[in-house]
C-alpha cells in the first residue's frame, strides 16, 4: 500500500524533463497519468528514487492534424481522446478502444503515452497503434527519434525506449475515409486487461478487401501485429473459410500467459474468436 | 364533521413501525461522509503497526533479525513470537477449539502468515521497516490439496499437534486430520441406497472464496497503564466475544477491557474472529504505553483472514423410479487451512451442514465430514454462509438437478414432487432439525408462474434445436433453486461459542418525555439495525421509530450478545427487543390502569395507547405513561420505564426461497449473460421491505461473483494467486444483473414477531441458482456437473469437452 | 527524502502543508487534513472508495501523490451539502432509494456520480452502470445506487422521478 520514498520533480519543458531523466538514468522514472506506475510503486514492484512528473509540460498535450496524419501528445488522457471530435471522425478505432480501457476515473488521468510506452503487454493501445502503423516521437539527450510502433515492443516491459528517453507524441496516418474498424476485447469484467483482444482496420474496394491491418492484445509478452493473417485477407470478400485461415495464422503467432483469465490454449483460441468478430464488425462498418 | 382526530391507521403509519419502508437513520451520516470507521480514529500519540509476512507457503523459520527494522528512525518496537511468548500470547485459541500462531513460532504454514509486527510513528515508516525485517527460511514441502492431506507421506502441517491423537472434536486419524463429524442415520441410509431404483453420485466442489468486505480488518488498541485498562476499537461483528476472549487470553480482567465496534464497512463473516493484528496491537500498546493502530491492506485481507467454503462434497441421492427421493448421503472433506479458526458454534465443527436435506422430504440421510489441515490461510466459516448452509444448499440443489436429469424429469417438477408439504410443518428432518414453518409449494408455484416457466422451457427447446442446426452459438440455461436456510443461532442446548450460550439481548429505556434508547448485543455492518430495531419498538410500544435511538457495539453499555452473523440479529435480538418491549408495555399498562382508575384487564391496546374497553375516549398514550413512570407510579411500584431481555431462542428459524434464473451462454467464448434473475424469499414477518430488498440485491450480487468467477486459488507451491482485485472477481455495476425480488410470508410460530431473518438467504440460494442455470444450458448434451466458478474459460472448456467447437 | 510544500483548495478552503513526495493524496486528505470521507478499500486502484472530484475530474485519490495535486481544486463528500446545510440531490437520492448499506463505498460513489451527472445530465441505466464501473460496492448490488442517481438526475433537471413498477 505504501510506496518507497523518492524525490519529486516537475519540469516545465520537454528539454528539462529529458535532462532530468538522463541525469537519473535507471534511478529515474517518468510519471505520466500514474495509473500503471503508482500501483506498481504501492506494491513496491517499482521503487524509483526519482519521479519526473510530465504533467506540467503543456507541449505534451493536445490532438492535432498534421497533413495526412493526426498527432496525439503523449500526455493526452484517455478522457481527452474519447472527447476528441477529430479522432472520432478520422480514426474512430481509438475511441472504441479507449472506452474499454480501465474505468472512468482511470481514463481521466491515464495517458495515451503511458499506455503505449511502458511495454505492459496487457495495455490496449499498443496493438491498436501497431494496427494503425503509428510512429512514436521520442525525445532524449541525443535529440528526437521516430520509432515505428510495429518495431517498438521487444518483451514484457522492454521497449525500444532507451534509458533517459521519453515519448512525446504519437503520429498516426489517417486511415482511408470509409474504412472499416473494430476493437474487440474479451475481458472478465470492466477494468480488466484483455483475455484476448483484436484490432482491425480495413478497406474494401469492389466488395474485396483492399487493405487490412490486425493487432492482437495480451496474447504474448508483447502486442502483436498479425501481418500474415492480414495478408491472407487481401483480395478476399471476408467469407467464412478465409476468415478461418486468417484466424489460424493469427493463433499461430500467439503465446499467451496462462493466468486467472485462462490457460494459454484458451487465450489463443480467444484471440482467434476476437479477430473473427472484429473482422465481421469492421466489414459491416465499411459498408461492404 | 370537522373531526381531525387521526384514525388508528393514520396513527400507526406515523409510527413507522414494522412493515414500512422506513428510510434509514444511518444514511444521514454516511451520505455526508461522517461515518466513524476504525481508520478514521485518531488518538494522541497513536502509533501504527504493520506486519512482515512469509513469502513461503510452508517453511521453518531459522532466524529473525529485526536490527535493521528497529533502527529505522520513527520505529518504536518490533515484536516477534519471542516477545509474545513472554506474555504467553505467541499462540491464541481459535473459536473452533484449535490454537493458532499469532506470530510465526519456528514455522510458517501459509503464504503471507504473520512473522513480525513493526510499530512506528506513522504508517509509512512502519511499511518501510516491515520490509527490513530479515528472516531466514528453510522451505518445506507444501500441500494445498485437501484430498491429499491424509495420504501417507503428506507434508505434516501441524507439528505442534504431532502426538495429539485427540482433537477438540474427537479422535484424529491422521496428523493432518482435524475432526470427523457426522449426523443422521447411517444404517437406515445405507439400507435406502441398497434398495433404491435410481441413484446418483457426484463430487460437488465449493471452491475457496473470501467475503471481501470493502473495508478491511483493522483495530486501535489503547492500554492505559495508570488504570490498567484496555480500550480496543475494531472491526468486530461480535464485540462482546472479543472482550471475553481477549480477557481470557490476556489475563486483563474483563471489567477492565472496553471493546468498541464503531461503524463497520461490511462484515459478511470476515470480522467475527480475532486476528493476529488485534493481538499484536494490544501487546504493542501495553509494551509502548501508547495507542496502536493496525489496518490491513487488501492483499493481506484476501490472503490471510477468514476465508469461506473449500468443501469437497461427494453426494449421493437415492430415489424411486417415479422420482420420490428416499435417501441422501454425503462424504465431505473440509479444507480449513493451517489452523482451524472457523467461526462456528463449538459443538458444530462443520457448522449447520446437516441442513443438507434442504427443502425435501428425505426419509433417510447421513453425512460425514472430515476436516483437514493444508498450507493455506486459516478459517472456513464466513461469507453469508449461515455456518456452512451455503455449502449444504449448493450441494443438495446441484445434486437434485443431477438426479432430475437422470430420471428424465424437469428440475422444477422433480422438486415440487419432493418438497416438504405444508401439512408436515413443524417438520423434523432426517438430521433432527425441526423446521418451524413453510409453504414451499405455494412459493415454487408463484415463482414458476411469475417467470413463465413453461414458456421458458419451450423457448429453450426451440433454441436447442436451433443450436443443433447451427443457427445460433448460444445455449440457454434455466436455473432453479429451492433452498431452506437454518439461522438464528441459537438455542443454548445446541449452540455456544467457547462456552458462551448463543442467546442475544435488548435493553430498552424509555425517557420521561416519551422517547427512548435501545441497546443490543448484535452489531450491524450495514444491515440497518439503527432503523429496523426501532421499527419493532414502534409497533410494540406505540412510540415513533424516530423517537428511538438504537445503539450497538460498545461493550460497556450494550447488554451481552454474541454479535451479528449467521442472520441471527432478527431471530435472536429482534425477539429480545419484542420481549423487552412487552415487559415495558406490561408495566405501562399497570400505570395506565392506576391513572384511569380501572383494573388492568379493563384496558385494551390501540396502536399507541391503552384505552378503557367500551369507553375509548378514556385513554393514556405511551408518552403520557412515560412521564407518569417518572412522575407518579402506583404505590409499591418502582419508578422508571425500562426492561432488558436476554433471549434464548427455543429453536432456529428456517427462511426459505424459490429462485429462478435464465442465462445465455456464448459457447465460443464461454461468456454467460444473465437474462433474468427472479428471487422469491420467505423470511416470515417483514420488518422493513426496503431493507430486505437491499439485502437480497447484495447477497445475490455476492452469489453472482462466487458462481461466476471468485476463487482464492493456490498453486502447487503454496502461492496464493488471486489475492488482489486484479484477479479476485468482484463484479462492477456493468456485470451485475438486475434483480427481481418477490416474497411470500410464512411467520415463524416460535418467534415473538414471527420474523426469521433474511440477510444470508440470497447467497445460499443464489449460488446454486446460477450454477444450475449454466449446468442446465449444457445438460441436453449429456453434461451432468460442471464445477464452479463458471468463468469464461471453464465454461469454454466444458463446451470444448462436449465437442462444441469442432 | 525532503518534504515539499503543497497548496490546494479542498472543499472551498485553501490548505497549505508540508508533505513527503510519496504521501498519497488519500492519506493527505484523511490523515493530515482529517477529511475522512474518502475511504481506502484496496491498494491496486480498483475499488474507487477513495474517489474525489479534482479539477473537474473523477480521481482515485489513492493513485495520486499529494504533490501532484498541488494547486488543484478538490471536492470530497464533505463538500457536497448545500451552503444552507441541506443535502445535495445525490445525497438525498442515496437515502431515498436505499443506495447504501455499510456506507463505506458511498462517499466515493457519490463523488463519482456527481461528475457523471456533470458529464451527462440524463444518463440511461446502461450509461449509469458504465459510468460507475470504477466504484465497487459489496452491499447493495448496485441496483438501488442506479435508482439513487436517477432520482438525483431528475431532481437536478427539475423533472419528476418516475419509479419503475415495484
Amino acid at each position: 500500500m505504501i510506496p518507497g520514498a523518492f524525490n519529486y520533480h516537475r519540469p516545465a519543458s520537454v528539454a528539462e524533463a529529458v535532462g532530468l531523466l538522463a541525469e537519473f538514468g535507471d534511478d529515474g522514472r517518468a510519471l505520466a497519468g500514474g495509473h500503471s506506475l503508482i500501483p506498481m510503486m504501492k506494491l513496491r514492484l517499482a521503487m524509483p528514487a526519482n519521479l519526473v512528473d510530465l504533467a506540467g509540460i503543456a507541449d505534451l498535450k493536445g490532438v492535432r492534424s498534421d497533413g495526412n496524419a493526426v498527432v496525439i501528445g503523449a500526455m493526452t488522457t484517455q478522457h481527452d481522446l474519447i472527447g476528441s471530435d477529430l479522432l472520432a471522425t478520422k480514426i474512430p478505432i481509438l475511441r472504441e478502444t479507449s472506452l474499454v480501457i480501465a474505468d472512468p476515473q482511470v481514463r481521466y488521468l491515464g495517458t495515451v503515452g503511458g499506455n503505449v510506452a511502458n511495454g505492459d503487454p496487457g495495455n490496449d493501445m499498443p496493438a491498436v497503434m501497431m494496427c494503425l502503423g503509428a510512429t512514436y516521437h521520442v525525445a532524449g539527450k541525443e535529440g528526437e527519434r521516430r520509432l515505428p510502433a510495429r518495431q517498438f515492443y521487444q518483451g514484457a516491459y522492454i521497449t525500444a525506449l532507451k534509458t533517459g528517453e521519453v515519448l512525446t507524441a504519437v503520429r498516426i496516418p489517417v486511415p482511408t475515409a470509409g474504412h472499416g474498424y473494430a476493437y474487440e476485447k474479451l475481458k472478465r469484467k470492466v477494468g480488466d486487461y484483455a483475455t484476448a483482444a483484436a484490432a482491425v482496420v480495413l478497406t474494401f474496394k469492389g466488395g474485396k478487401v483492399e487493405d487490412c491491418s490486425i493487432g492482437l492484445t495480451n496474447v504474448a509478452d508483447t502486442p502483436l501485429w498479425a501481418e500474415e493473417a492480414a495478408r491472407i485477407l487481401i483480395g478476399s470478400s471476408l467469407d467464412a473459410p478465409i476468415i478461418k485461415r486468417a484466424v489460424a495464422a493469427a493463433e499461430a503467432i500467439t503465446s499467451p500467459a496462462s493466468d486467472a483469465r485462462g490457460p494459454a490454449a484458451y487465450r489463443t483460441k480467444m484471440a482467434g474468436v476476437m479477430l473473427a468478430r472484429a473482422l465481421t464488425r469492421a466489414k459491416s462498418r465499411a459498408g461492404a | 364533521m370537522n373531526d381531525m382526530t387521526p384514525t388508528s391507521a393514520e396513527r400507526a403509519a406515523k409510527l413507522e413501525g414494522m412493515g414500512c419502508k422506513r428510510k434509514r437513520v444511518e444514511d444521514i451520516r454516511f451520505v455526508q461522509g461522517k461515518g466513524s470507521y476504525v481508520d478514521d480514529l485518531k488518538l494522541p500519540g497513536m502509533l501504527f503497526g504493520d506486519f512482515t509476512r512469509s513469502p513461503h507457503g510452508h517453511a521453518r523459520v531459522k532466524k529473525i533479525d529485526t536490527t535493521k527494522a528497529a533502527a529505522v528512525p520513527g520505529v518504536v518496537a518490533v515484536i516477534t513470537a519471542e516477545t509474545l511468548k513472554t506474555v504467553n500470547l505467541a499462540w491464541m485459541p481459535t473459536l473452533a477449539g484449535d490454537t493458532q500462531m499469532v506470530l510465526a513460532d519456528g514455522k510458517v504454514l501459509f503464504q503471507n502468515q504473520e512473522v513480525a509486527f513493526v510499530i512506528a510513528e506513522d504508517r509509512y515508516i512502519a511499511a518501510d521497516a516491515a520490509d527490513l525485517v530479515e528472516v531466514e527460511y528453510e522451505p518445506l514441502a507444501v500441500n494445498v490439496d485437501p484430498l491429499k492431506a491424509m495420504s501417507d507421506g503428506a507434508p505434516m502441517i501441524r507439528e505442534d499437534l504431532k502426538d495429539k491423537t485427540e482433537g477438540a472434536h474427537g479422535k484424529r486419524k491422521h496428523y493432518n486430520h482435524i475432526f470427523s463429524w457426522q449426523s443422521g442415520d447411517k444404517a437406515a441410509t445405507d439400507s435406502a441406497f441398497a434398495k433404491a431404483d435410481v441413484t446418483i453420485k457426484e463430487m460437488i466442489v465449493y471452491p475457496r472464496v473470501h467475503p471481501c468486505p470493502l473495508e478491511t480488518c483493522q483495530c486501535v488498541a489503547s492500554f492505559d497503564k495508570v488504570k490498567g485498562e484496555l480500550t480496543l476499537w475494531g472491526t468486530f461483528q461480535a464485540p462482546h466475544v472479543i472482550r471475553t476472549v481477549g480477557s481470557l487470553i490476556s489475563k486483563i480482567p474483563e471489567h477492565k477491557i472496553h471493546v468498541i465496534a464503531p461503524d463497520i464497512g461490511g462484515g459478511f463473516g470476515n470480522k467475527v474472529g480475532a486476528y493476529p493484528g488485534y493481538i499484536c496491537s494490544i501487546v504493542a500498546s501495553i509494551v509502548t504505553g501508547r495507542p496502536v493502530k493496525w489496518v490491513e491492506d487488501r492483499i493481506e485481507n484476501l490472503s490471510t483472514t477468514a476465508f469461506a467454503r473449500d468443501f469437497y462434497m461427494d453426494i449421493e441421492i437415492a430415489a424411486t423410479k417415479d422420482g420420490k427421493v428416499t435417501g441422501l448421503r454425503c462424504y465431505t472433506i473440509a479444507d480449513h487451512g493451517a489452523f482451524d479458526a472457523c467461526a462456528s458454534a463449538t459443538k458444530w465443527p462443520a457448522g449447520l451442514f446437516s441442513i443438507i436435506s434442504g427443502s425435501y422430504d428425505f426419509p433417510a440421510a447421513h453425512v460425514l465430514v472430515d476436516g483437514v489441515y493444508t498450507n493455506k490461510a486459516p478459517g472456513g466459516v464466513a461469507y453469508r454462509c449461515s455456518f456452512r448452509v451455503t455449502e449444504a444448499a449448493y450441494c443438495i440443489e446441484r445434486a437434485m438437478d443431477v438426479m432430475a436429469q437422470k430420471l428424465g424429469m424437469d428440475q422444477a417438477e422433480f422438486r415440487m414432487k419432493n418438497l416438504i408439504r405444508r401439512e408436515q410443518f413443524p417438520y423434523t428432518s432426517a438430521f433432527g432439525w425441526q423446521y418451524d414453518s413453510g409453504d414451499y409449494q405455494t412459493a415454487l408455484k408463484k415463482a414458476m408462474e411469475t417467470v413463465g416457466y413453461t414458456k421458458l422451457r419451450d423457448e429453450q427447446k426451440a433454441k436447442r434445436e436451433a443450436f443443433k442446426r447451427g443457427e445460433t452459438r448460444e445455449l440457454m440455461g434455466i436455473g432453479v433453486a429451492f433452498f431452506t436456510e437454518i439461522v438464528g443461532a441459537g438455542p443454548s442446548r445446541a449452540c455456544d461459542i467457547l462456552g458462551i450460550a448463543m442467546f442475544d439481548s435488548a435493553e430498552i429505556r424509555i425517557h420521561p418525555t416519551g422517547s427512548g434508547i435501545c441497546r443490543l448485543g448484535t452489531k450491524s455492518q450495514g444491515q440497518g439495525h439503527e432503523t429496523t430495531y426501532a421499527q419493532i419498538i414502534a409497533t410494540e410500544l406505540g412510540i415513533p421509530a424516530d423517537s428511538i435511538t438504537v445503539e450497538e457495539g460498545n461493550t460497556d453499555t450494550a447488554p451481552y450478545g454474541l454479535g451479528t452473523y449467521g442472520s441471527r440479529s432478527t431471530p435472536v435480538s429482534g425477539a429480545a427487543t419484542a420481549m423487552a418491549c412487552r415487559k415495558i408495555k406490561a408495566k405501562a399498562q399497570m400505570i395506565a390502569a392506576f391513572m384511569l382508575e380501572v383494573h388492568d384487564d379493563d384496558l385494551e391496546w390501540d396502536v399507541d395507547r391503552f384505552r378503557v374497553k367500551g369507553n375509548p375516549e378514556r385513554f393514556k398514550t405511551m408518552t403520557e405513561l412515560a412521564w407518569a413512570a417518572y412522575h407518579q407510579v402506583p404505590p409499591g411500584m418502582e419508578p422508571g420505564l425500562e426492561a432488558i431481555n436476554y433471549y434464548d431462542p427455543p429453536n432456529f428459524t428456517y427462511p426459505f426461497g424459490a429462485y429462478i434464473c435464465v442465462v445465455d451462454v456464448d459457447v465460443d467464448t464461454g461468456m454467460t449473460k444473465v437474462r433474468r434473475f427472479y428471487a422469491l424469499d420467505d423470511c416470515g414477518t417483514r420488518i422493513n421491505p426496503m431493507i430486505i430488498e437491499g439485502q437480497i440485491h447484495g447477497g445475490l450480487t455476492e452469489a453472482f461473483g462466487i458462481a461466476m468467477g471468485q476463487e482464492i486459488h493456490y498453486d502447487d507451491e503454496g502461492n496464493v494467486t488471486t489475492a488482489s482485485f486484479m484477479d479476485y472477481f468482484l463484479p462492477t455495476a456493468v456485470e451485475t444483473p438486475r434483480w427481481e425480488t418477490d416474497w411470500t410470508t410464512t411467520p415463524s410460530p416460535h418467534h415473538p414477531i414471527g420474523a426469521k431473518g433474511v440477510g444470508e438467504s440470497p447467497n445460499v440460494g443464489g449460488v446454486p441458482c446460477f450454477s444450475n442455470a449454466i449446468n442446465d444450458a449444457f445438460a441436453f448434451l449429456g453434461s451432468t456437473h460442471i464445477q464452479m466458478p463458471h468463468d469464461h474459460w471453464r465454461t469454454w472448456m466444458a463446451a470444448e469437452k462436449l465437442g462444441l467447437h469442432a | 527524502m525532503a518534504k515539499s510544500q503543497v497548496g490546494m483548495k479542498v472543499n472551498g478552503k485553501v490548505v497549505e502543508a508540508l508533505v513527503e513526495p510519496r504521501m498519497l493524496l488519500v492519506h493527505f486528505l484523511r490523515d493530515q487534513l482529517n477529511i475522512t470521507g474518502p475511504h481506502i478499500g484496496c491498494e491496486t486502484s480498483h475499488c474507487g472508495a477513495c474517489t474525489v472530484d479534482l479539477d473537474g475530474k473523477s480521481v482515485k485519490s489513492c493513485t495520486m501523490f499529494a504533490v501532484q495535486a498541488n494547486g488543484s481544486d478538490i471536492r470530497t463528500i464533505e463538500g457536497m451539502a448545500n451552503a444552507d446545510g441541506t443535502l445535495h440531490a445525490l445525497q438525498e437520492g442515496f437515502r431515498e432509494m436505499h443506495g447504501l448499506q455499510c456506507g463505506f463505498c458511498t462517499p466515493g460513489m457519490i463523488m463519482r456520480a456527481y461528475r457523471l451527472l456533470q458529464e451527462n445530465k440524463n444518463p440511461t441505466e446502461e450509461k449509469i452502470r458504465y459510468g460507475i464501473s470504477g466504484n465497487l460496492c459489496r452491499c447493495t448490488g448496485y441496483q438501488n445506487i442506479v435508482r439513487a442517481i436517477q432520482f438525483a438526475a431528475a431532481k437536478i433537471n427539475g423533472v419528476p422521478f418516475r419509479e419503475a413498477a415495484e
